[in-house]
């Protein structure tokens, strides 16, 4: 298998209980390069699978902590020192009128990192994937679940990887070029 | 497969489906979704609006687009003779100087609320039935958020002065003033309508993945192609995806909120009696969300309808959406009897004029109309008969956003309209108004039936995650599935799957077991 086309080997399954099956095998078989796509998030497949926690809410929390703080002193330095202006006899450094602004603001930072983060983190967009070659792949956004396994994998095995998806159900194996 | 209870007493025709009351057999509950879907159907039955060629758009369809659009075109029109002459051309003057462009954003912002509760509250309390009716209601406030947005920007009168509102630096210095109300608008607005519209597409991108995946015509493929950023259901993706969205829904519930409040921040920080009321801002959210379920209602009845859409946005749905619509009318009235106690109780006669003046002076009919229609339309939902009968929801559901149109006019114009000078009394008499708000109307449903004809109208992927086989440990996989790796649990790790399923299985399945 030292074909330097040969990307790795897709497996198709049914429904959600046997591709989570098949999911806890391929673990279990020590792969590491490998991946499930579903239509739908399926609910304790990510645990089988051994996926990490995302570290999204980390870069939403810097981000929205940064945007708050500069909005507030924004506000004090706009009002308060550029351009001075008494509103209502109210001090310069009228903390509470701040207060909308400076809410806003924070929602505005965290929802637009949280939004950036989930592509950037997911490597979105990708326009192209050796999986999109396949034709029984355009059903994982429909009702059809996949496990692919990349060749580049230490412990990928041609013969022996087959075989294992074959057994854990997979209705279909194809294998997928880069 | 849906539960034996529920087929049993099923009509056959889809298009009645939807529409029957199930005895509430099914551990209390109906399901989500009726009938005998699996994923694909449910698939086939969303994607098959979008997939029609552009020249087979069924004909109510292209009338309604039609229509819309020359609605839609009547305002440009109408923006260029604003941009041409000038406000002048509206029946403001002193002391009404706020009118129907006011009425009119305040009205439009006020509906999209409903969808970002239904998409962002709802969610975080785990209420699934929203899954059905979210991207319809999420699409409804981002449009209906551009028709408040041009609402509001139109108003100012010199509208290429509209910069001015925004912190950018210029030659003289100047910085926006950040301690007014109307500032405040600015930034609650803006960030509701991209806040929204991030959301809105975050829960669009495996569905657009699902329409490139299915169409074999070259421009779509590049257009939802282009859309779906190469989604491809990756679990990995999944995990991430499904933060963000926690995420964009735990900051959209309290800035639905916050928005609203700054909303009526803008008349109740005034000191016009009528305006000036710390009941404001709950009154102005209950009666946003009151309005908001309302148009949702009113969009998607005849939607269910032609698009066939019944197994999806059930019965249950609508009762469901009533009985908000209840809670937040009841709310709203309570709010209308409280306001009028503490004028009385106040003491102060300009407040105690405006409100008697309200009820019986020039504008009484405005001030009757808002409250039959929204004190007593909402009461009658305390009848099941009423509430699960589609027909009249959808009657009662037009009521409701007339009467909240007028609740805004009532609160605008009739506390403008009698000063505390007598010599500056005047009466507001709207002049090419009537042009403004349905050319807003066109806009609105321009861009809703576009949306219809060409974006997903159900949020699918989050559908099939509801449906009963959504879950690995679903009773119908249970024979097959288990026997057949029997052997798979044996040989691999058993403390690592058998921990970690059945916990987060069980929070997945909702009503189902």
């Amino acid at each position: 298998m030292s074909d330097k086309k040969h990307w790795g080997l897709l497996a198709q399954y049914e429904n959600p209980a046997t591709v989570t099956h098949a999911a806890a095998r391929v673990r279990a078989a020590g792969y590491e390069k490998w991946d499930v796509c579903t239509p739908f998030p399926v609910h304790g497949l990510d645990k089988v699978m051994g996926v990490p926690d995302s570290k999204l809410p980390w870069a939403v929390l810097v981000m929205g902590i940064t945007g708050s703080t500069f909005m507030l002193f924004f506000q004090a330095w706009a009002m308060g020192w550029a351009y001075p202006m008494i509103v209502g006899g109210k001090p310069l450094f009228s903390i509470p009128a701040f207060v909308p602004v400076w809410y806003e603001v924070t929602v505005l930072s965290s929802c637009v990192t949280a939004f950036l983060a989930n592509w950037i983190m997911n490597g979105l967009p990708q326009p192209y994937h050796p999986a999109f070659a396949s034709k029984a792949f355009e059903r994982v956004t429909d009702d059809k679940f996949f496990i692919m396994i990349e060749a580049e994998d230490p412990r990928f095995d041609g013969e022996k990887t087959k075989a294992l998806l074959q057994e854990s159900g997979a209705t279909l194996v194809e294998e997928l070029e880069a | 497969m849906g539960t034996p209870t529920a087929t049993m007493t099923l009509p056959d025709d889809p298009n009645l489906r939807g529409d029957v009351v199930l005895p509430e057999v099914i551990e209390g509950r109906e399901p989500l979704v009726r009938g005998d879907h699996d994923f694909h159907a449910i698939t086939e039955m969303v994607c098959k609006v979008n997939e029609a060629p552009i020249l087979q758009t069924p004909n109510g369809l292209k009338f309604g687009i039609a229509l819309a659009a020359a609605g839609a075109a009547m305002f440009g029109g109408y923006v260029g003779y604003l941009f041409w002459e000038g406000p002048g051309i509206w029946g403001n003057n002193t002391p009404v100087a706020w009118a129907w462009d006011i009425v009119n954003f305040v009205f439009w912002v006020g509906i999209g609320h409903a969808g970002t509760l239904i998409s962002a509250v709802l969610y975080l309390f785990r209420q699934k039935w929203r899954t059905s009716i979210n991207r319809f209601a999420e699409a409804m406030t981002i449009f209906a958020v551009a028709c408040a947005g041009s609402c509001v920007a139109l108003h100012t009168g010199r509208i290429w002065m509209d910069y001015y509102l925004f912190p950018i630096p210029n030659q003289m210095g100047l910085w926006p003033n950040f301690r007014s109300p109307l500032e405040w608008d600015v930034w609650a607005v803006n960030t509701y309508a991209l806040v929204s519209i991030l959301f809105w597409y975050t829960g669009l991108v495996p569905d657009f993945a699902t329409l490139r995946d299915r169409t074999t015509i070259k421009w779509r493929r590049f257009f939802y192609g282009f859309l779906s950023l190469g989604w491809r259901g990756s679990m990995r993706h999944w995990v991430t995806y499904e933060k963000a969205y926690q995420i964009l829904a735990a900051f959209s519930a309290p800035l639905v909120l916050s928005v609203h409040t700054i909303v009526s921040f803008d008349f109740a920080v005034s000191q016009l009696p009528g305006w000036h009321t710390t009941i404001f801002p709950p009154y102005f959210v209950a009666g946003a969300i009151f309005s908001g379920f309302a148009m949702v209602l009113t969009l998607a009845i005849p939607a269910r309808q032609w698009l066939g859409l019944k197994d999806v946005i059930t019965i249950r749905h609508i009762e469901n959406m009533n009985k908000i619509i209840l809670l937040t009318g009841s709310l709203v009235g309570y709010a209308y009897g409280m306001e009028f106690f503490m004028a009385a109780y106040s003491g102060n006669q300009y407040e105690g004029f405006t409100f008697l003046n309200r009820m019986g002076g020039p504008y009484w009919w405005a001030y009757w109309i808002m409250m039959s229609c929204n004190v007593i339309t909402p009461q009658l939902y305390w009848f099941k008969k009423i509430r699960t009968n589609v027909k009249i929801t959808f009657v009662l559901s037009i009521f409701v956003n007339i009467g909240m149109w007028f609740e805004r006019f009532v609160i605008t114009v009739t506390s403008l309209h009698r000063d505390a000078l007598p010599s500056s009394w005047d009466y507001f008499v709207p002049v090419t108004e009537v042009l403004f708000l349905l050319g807003t109307f066109g806009l609105f449903f321009f861009l809703f039936l576009l949306f219809v004809r060409f974006f997903p109208v159900i949020a699918m992927s989050e559908v099939k995650g509801v449906m009963a086989q959504a879950n690995p440990h679903w009773e119908g996989y249970g024979h097959a599935a288990g026997h057949a790796h029997e052997a798979a649990h044996h040989h691999t790790e058993a403390p690592a799957i058998g921990g970690a399923i059945p916990s987060t299985a069980v929070a997945g399945t909702g009503g189902h077991s």
